[in-house]
């Protein structure tokens, strides 16, 4: 097993075991939706027209809600320190560990939104249109947050910081997410545009995530 | 003088004080030269006295811009060639643009209400002044965040250089979402020719408040390398305390 895998595999081990966040994004996603209607009030029709703004919002909310474990933990465990100066770059540890954090969190978020999706009268043949964004947006969002999650560890108590950094820069993604979802509920614009661009912010953040968290740790822990 | 000379901070504070009264006074001077010919800058036919709000805003807009361009510089000044004012230049910089941000933010916001009958639209050009000032706010934040300025610099350079990366994207999304959901607002500054009697007035302001700018990036520099000298003293001082 290369090191690259055998990291992406102990990650997710942590992240399903006692003490690790894996469902907890989505249970809060599930309670943030939960709360929506008690905000807006019962009316399914302007549920059904909101339903992917709040679901982009729930799963933007919920995937920020375990970012600043991602190396905390390995920091206080000393983990992190094996990881800057083992023979692995540590670019790719990182994207690995962004890799394992978006399969515990992220891909379940997408699996349960169809779920949400009915509870918010969105439209059958919308629900797949809303997962497939998501799935496509939600890797941006975990890879951004790598950076967010790097700072917070270089600060030692940057919990509460990580949001008022990270969301600020997620705006385009969550942008052309709900842009790309509702172009497939209502038709009129079309679905190619918004969507190619989703795809393609989180690609761009696949590579920049990674470069810009490992300098932010190798100069924050120095 | 080369800039790697002013990497000696007693060398760069010796310039700085031999310069400010100077560019203190030339912002004095652009500002009474800017001031007056605003004032007495014709009214719109349309907007009346409100056009006025534009000699404050413009500026201010295009310095909240400028501070992020600054703080980039100083970011690869940081990380690339760890030029030792470099973070003291960024952390400098960061309150002044997001200074001058609220104020482009204010200004154009009590411009909108005579005008558009509203305080605060989603038009694309003020969302995304807002989302930059959310962002300047962020890096205001780490500053004091952390309490080795050193380590700091460093990492707050990754943070700056990922937002110099990301603010256009922002900025491109946001037009385009909001060329989505509504037609253009009215556009009275967009690609109307503005005749010499508006448009040197508001090249003067833009000089003089660019001036203003720097006289305060300099100031806060160097009160900067004045405070870390200090903290410098206090932990020696009770070092010797201690030992």
């Amino acid at each position: 097993m290369t090191g690259f895998a055998a990291l992406l595999v102990r990650d997710m081990r942590i992240a399903v075991r006692v003490g690790g966040g894996a469902l907890m994004g989505a249970l809060f996603f599930l309670i943030v939706v939960t709360m929506m209607p008690f905000a807006v009030g019962p009316d399914l029709n302007l549920l059904a027209r909101i339903g992917p703004a709040i679901l982009w919002l729930g799963a933007l909310l919920a995937s920020l809600l375990a970012l600043d474990r991602l190396f905390s933990t390995d920091y206080e465990d000393g983990s992190l320190d094996l990881l800057m100066m083992g023979r692995m770059p540590l670019e790719l540890a990182i994207a690995g560990k962004g890799l394992a954090h978006w399969l515990t969190t992220g891909l379940p978020l997408v699996i349960i939104s169809p779920v949400l999706g009915l509870m918010l009268n969105v439209e059958l043949k919308a629900l797949g249109a809303v997962a497939l964004t998501l799935a496509a947006g939600t890797p941006a969002l975990t890879f951004i947050g790598l950076i967010g999650a790097a700072l917070s560890v270089a600060l030692r108590r940057g919990g509460l910081l990580l949001a008022v950094l990270v969301l600020p820069l997620t705006v385009p993604v969550l942008i052309f997410g709900v842009a790309a979802a509702n172009a497939a509920i209502a038709g009129g614009a079309p679905f190619g545009p918004p969507f190619t661009i989703l795809c393609a912010l989180s690609l761009a953040s696949l590579v920049v995530g990674p470069f810009a968290a490992a300098a932010a740790l190798r100069y924050g822990l120095e | 003088m080369a800039i790697i000379d002013l990497a000696n901070p007693t060398r760069f504070l010796r310039l700085v004080d031999r310069v400010l009264p100077w560019l203190a006074a030339a912002t004095l001077l652009a500002f009474a030269v800017g001031l007056a010919q605003a004032m007495n800058a014709p009214d719109d036919y349309q907007q009346g006295a409100t056009v006025k709000i534009m000699f404050l805003h413009v500026p201010s807009a295009w310095l909240g811009m400028m501070g992020w361009s600054l703080m980039s510089v100083a970011a690869l000044g940081t990380l690339v060639w760890r030029h030792p004012l470099a973070d003291v230049a960024g952390k400098a910089a960061a309150p002044l643009g997001a200074a001058f941000t609220f104020i482009c933010l204010v200004t154009g916001s009590l411009w909108g209400r005579p005008t558009w009958g509203t305080y605060w639209q989603w038009d694309g050009r003020m969302t995304s002044t807002l989302i930059l000032f959310l962002i300047y706010l962020g890096v205001v934040a780490l500053w004091r965040a952390f309490d080795d300025p050193g380590r700091a610099g460093r990492v707050i350079a990754v943070f700056t250089l990922v937002g110099a990366l990301d603010i256009p994207v922002v900025k491109y999304s946001v037009d385009w979402w909001n060329t989505l959901h509504q037609p253009a607002s009215i556009s009275l500054m967009g690609d109307e020719h503005m005749p010499p009697s508006m448009l040197i007035p508001l090249l003067v302001m833009t000089f003089a408040f660019t001036l203003l700018f720097v006289t305060l990036h300099l100031v806060r520099m160097r009160t900067e390398i004045g405070r870390r000298r200090l903290t410098t003293l206090e932990r020696q001082a009770a070092a010797r305390l201690a030992g």
